[in-house]
């Protein structure tokens, strides 16, 4: 929290904030000492917060106009669609909001990643966004549900039989899932709840990921820890937000070239065939999204494996602040695993093309050796280079590198090293 | 000193007796609004289904919907039988004779949730490997008795409770 006492000017105010301390908090948003050389891959937590109220607003809408009943869903939506005053605008930002949220929260993660923001101090601020992405990608897989469409129905009989992996119990959780013996109207309707009462928790988790934020305060491109406030911070206001509302403003643009020009280019056509519980489509493939943890998942020539090591490749990631060895957050001053960084970010690309491939031949082998390397990276690679990586010098302060015009004085920063 | 020890131990009785009446409390209010989810009456009640089969000439199949699910009714040829016969148990990942899989005096009929046991696609009649469905969603291929035979689905297609009403009627559930 901010070093001063915040005092409100005017009599009604301090009558206020004696009772609830509103104004504090508002005073110690504006203030929060923010290290000053953060970049633009530090923007995307303001478009988060911007994805999520927009699904929340336009799902909200959505939801008026919206019937969740196996009979007359799809038809509820080409009634939004064709008829509503300005449904389509409202549904195309809604389903294309999904995607937008979901290539800002990549972003997100892997500039964590690169940057070792998920390390000590902040493993709990990592932790809480990891439930956030979890939660998100239940919201987005139920909402995709709601359209009922072929790629809805047989996406949900997908990922629910997933649960008929678990021994003994598996097809009793997945009954109880369906609330019938196959996804069915009632599966529908529970989704339609869920899908509304989401993005709410995730509301509540983002207050709690910001909280842990604001407790050791952020990190930064060099990764070192800095005083604050001091010379090398700035006041959130106006300086962070005038910088996160130009990225969010040149975000948007692309938003809306989605939303305006090609709408339906991150669907899938089938979805505008009403479900039908006869056929299954030639090509089952989720959202683009989902696609890296889905080559995992079919990988693996054995059913319980295949959705083990799916749910695995999430959850290592709560570990990662562990998995990794070294003392040096920022991947500017690792020059080995930057090289892995890069390795790790193309394979997890490869993985998604190989996922939105048909399960055979070369596909298939390409996907093996991509979820191999996969839980390589986490489990061998990050431990190991932490370990035996030499790091470059590391500054003193965020300061230093400018003031001194370049890098820093290799024997002023070696005694740093051990420090971070 | 006795008369302290008395008290503590009266005292602990008091919280473990309340904890538990709390827990249990808990349980009777949690599990109704588990199990609400579970299939209702209505699911229930249409676990029935009649097909006439008059119909269907020899090597071919129809489908069915029971229960929200695809049921397959496949009249097999002799061939088929036998083909289905011949396959040594040690072919299969999850062995089961054909002759368990019908119903005895009936074996041209094969009865079975046309549902992949991997993660619950319908599989294509007539395609794959063996000569009997193939499932195009992640790749199982099943031969003439419906049994897995490669791909990552681990069991062999379900036979569904049935019954013959009469020569020319299948009563399904």
């Amino acid at each position: 929290m901010s070093e001063h006492e915040y005092k409100p000017k005017s009599k009604a105010g301090k009558w206020f904030n004696d009772r609830l301390p509103l104004l504090t908090l508002g005073a110690h948003l504006t203030d929060y000492p923010t290290p000053k050389n953060l970049n633009y891959w530090w923007t995307f937590g303001g478009i988060l917060t911007f994805c999520l109220l927009t699904q929340i607003i336009t799902g909200i809408v959505l939801a008026m106009h919206y019937v969740a009943h196996a009979d007359l869903a799809f038809a509820s939506v080409e009634h939004i669609m064709r008829d509503v005053n300005y449904g389509w605008l409202i549904r195309y930002i809604h389903s294309n909001g999904a995607s937008m949220f979901f290539l800002a929260v990549y972003i997100h993660i892997f500039r964590s990643l690169f940057y070792g923001s998920y390390k000590s101090p902040r493993e709990v601020i990592w932790i809480i966004g990891l439930m956030i992405y979890l939660l998100m990608m239940a919201a987005a897989f139920m909402g995709y549900v709601l359209p009922w469409g072929q790629m809805s129905f047989w996406g949900a009989t997908v990922i629910t039989n997933l649960f008929s992996a678990i021994p003994l119990v598996g097809d009793s959780i997945t009954t109880w899932l369906w609330g019938a013996y196959s996804v069915d109207n009632p599966t529908l309707n529970r989704f339609f709840s869920l899908h509304y009462l989401i993005p709410f928790l995730i509301l509540g988790l983002v207050v709690l990921h910001i909280w842990a934020l604001h407790v050791p305060g952020n990190n930064n491109p060099v990764g070192i820890d800095i005083k604050k406030p001091s010379k090398d911070t700035v006041p959130f206001h106006p300086y962070i937000t005038i910088k996160d509302t130009f990225a969010l403003l040149l975000f948007m643009i692309v938003f809306a070239g989605f939303v305006f020009f090609t709408p339906n280019v991150l669907g899938h056509s089938d979805n505008y065939i009403p479900a039908n519980p006869l056929v299954t489509p030639a090509h089952i493939v989720p959202e683009w999204y989902l696609l890296p943890f889905y080559a995992i998942l079919r990988s693996v020539p054995d059913k319980l494996g295949g959705v083990i090591l799916m749910f695995g490749a999430i959850f290592i990631l709560f570990v990662l602040p562990w998995l990794d060895t070294s003392k040096v957050r920022s991947a500017v001053f690792r020059p080995i695993y930057r090289q892995f960084y890069w390795i790790f970010v193309i394979d997890v690309l490869m993985l998604g093309y190989m996922g939105a491939m048909p399960a055979e031949g070369i596909y298939l082998v390409l996907a093996r050796v991509g979820t191999v390397y996969y839980f390589l990276h986490f489990i061998v690679v990050m431990p190991l280079v932490g370990l035996f990586e030499k790091t470059d010098p590391i500054p003193m302060s965020i300061s230093e590198p400018v003031l001194t015009g370049g890098g820093a004085e290799p024997s002023l920063a070696k005694k740093d090293n051990g420090k971070i | 000193m006795s008369k302290e020890e008395k008290n503590v131990n009266r005292r602990d009785f008091l919280f473990t007796a309340s904890y538990t009446v709390g827990a249990v409390g808990l349980g009777a209010v949690v599990w109704p609004l588990i199990d609400q989810m579970n299939p209702d009456k209505a699911q229930q009640a249409l676990a029935t289904t009649e097909v006439d089969i008059s119909n269907v000439e020899p090597g071919k199949s129809i489908t069915v919907l029971w229960r929200g699910k695809p049921v397959f009714l496949k009249r097999r040829t002799p061939d088929e039988i036998a083909e289905a016969r011949a396959v040594s148990m040690d072919d299969l990942p999850d062995p089961q004779k054909d002759e368990e899989r019908v119903k005895e005096g009936k074996d041209e009929w094969l009865v079975m949730l046309g549902v992949c046991t991997h993660l619950g696609c319908v599989p294509l009649k007539d395609k794959g490997d063996y000569k009997g469905w193939f499932c195009p969603c992640h790749g199982s291929h099943y031969d003439v008795s419906g049994r897995i035979r490669k791909g990552p689905a681990p069991k062999n297609m379900e036979i569904p409770k049935f019954e013959f009403v009469d020569n020319n009627t299948i009563k399904i559930g």
